[in-house]
């Protein structure tokens, strides 16, 4: 078994690191205008682009199952508003067409 | 309300906020572990992956990138590049955080994943450091011991309930965007737009792993600010 310990550090610095640092250096700073609009949409078009790439790299098999589960917990959500009852009814969705 | 009271209140809503992520996350570890095992890395190092890197998508890349024998230096450049897009929501983070003393937040840091960043960003709770301390410690609890669970009994979770349960993540995800567009209906036109420009890059190819998702954020973005104009301005946030 060989020892991975100096990748495994240099691993964890690259992720710290984007993590950290601007969050750290944009503290104080006045981030006002379109820059503030900018930053306070990151999180919209993020999930949108998370989701749709879940989608797009999922296995053949698992597709429709993520499709669909996605799908389901997103109405229950618009409906509902309740995001642990609409997460649940996504994977109970995706676990049916598994079975 | 007292100040201790108003705590207590606080952790008990980061809690309830985390719930979805500390379940999701832990099948995701569980299938991590055995995975690790399985390319012969050692309990140690198994477990440093998961606590100081910490980077979900990144360690499977990783053990894969590993078992093909591929060296160090490129190891870490590409986890670099499939992390690049922290920096973009660290600095969205930043705004919404504005209230957390300044020295609390090279910790915080450390806590940011797609999912705790989407939860505290949508997050109606008033956001206090306790709040997002449960938000960020539990999750990372739930991935460092379904590591472990995992790399000692992996085989016990059927692999339909493993599969199902990461779609919860991606379900989480549907779950906080959509209510949101139930008050500003343009938020479905930048859904739309962001999952077009996604896909668009995703089928041209052209740019490595990783800077796919930061250009399609930053593109979608731009582009946000326009469909979201001034005086929708008091809905985003």
């Amino acid at each position: 078994m060989k020892g991975y310990l100096p990748v495994i550090i240099g691993m964890a610095l690259v992720t710290y690191i984007p993590r950290m640092l601007p969050l750290v250096a944009l503290k104080d700073r006045d981030v006002g205008g379109k820059a503030k609009i900018f930053l306070q949409i990151i999180p919209y078009t993020s999930l949108s682009i998370l989701i749709t790439r879940g989608i797009l790299t999922s296995s053949q098999d698992m597709i429709i199952p993520t499709i669909l589960g996605v799908s389901s917990a997103a109405i229950a959500a618009y409906l509902k508003g309740n995001l642990i009852l609409s997460v649940f009814v996504g994977v109970l969705v995706s676990y049916l067409l598994l079975q | 309300m007292t100040e201790r009271v108003c705590k207590r209140e606080s952790l008990k809503e980061g809690l309830i906020a985390s719930i979805p992520i500390v379940l999701g996350y832990f099948p995701i570890a569980i299938a991590f572990g055995l995975l690790s095992k399985n390319t012969s890395l050692s309990l140690r190092d198994t477990s440093l992956l998961s606590s100081i890197v910490y980077a979900g998508a990144g360690q499977f890349m990783a053990l894969d990138l590993i078992s093909a024998g591929v060296n160090s230096s490129s190891i870490i450049m590409a986890i670099f590049l499939l992390n690049i897009r922290y920096l973009v929501m660290s600095a969205s983070l930043s705004v919404k955080l504005e209230n957390i003393p300044k020295k609390f937040l090279p910790v915080l840091g450390f806590g940011i994943s797609d999912e705790t960043f989407s939860v505290v960003s949508f997050s109606k709770s008033k956001i206090n450091l306790a709040y997002v301390s449960m938000v960020f410690l539990l999750p990372y609890l739930s991935w460092n011991i379904g590591t472990i669970v995992g790399y000692f009994v992996g085989e016990i979770l059927p692999q339909s309930l493993q599969a199902s349960l990461s779609v919860g993540l991606y379900a989480m995800f549907a779950a906080l965007l959509f209510p949101e567009a139930k008050k500003n209906k343009r938020i479905f036109l930048v859904f739309i737009i962001s999952a077009a420009i996604y896909a668009l890059i995703y089928y041209l190819n052209i740019f490595p792993a990783g800077w796919d998702i930061i250009l399609a954020i930053i593109v979608a973005s731009a582009l946000g600010i326009t469909v979201l104009n001034h005086k929708e301005e008091e809905n985003v946030n």
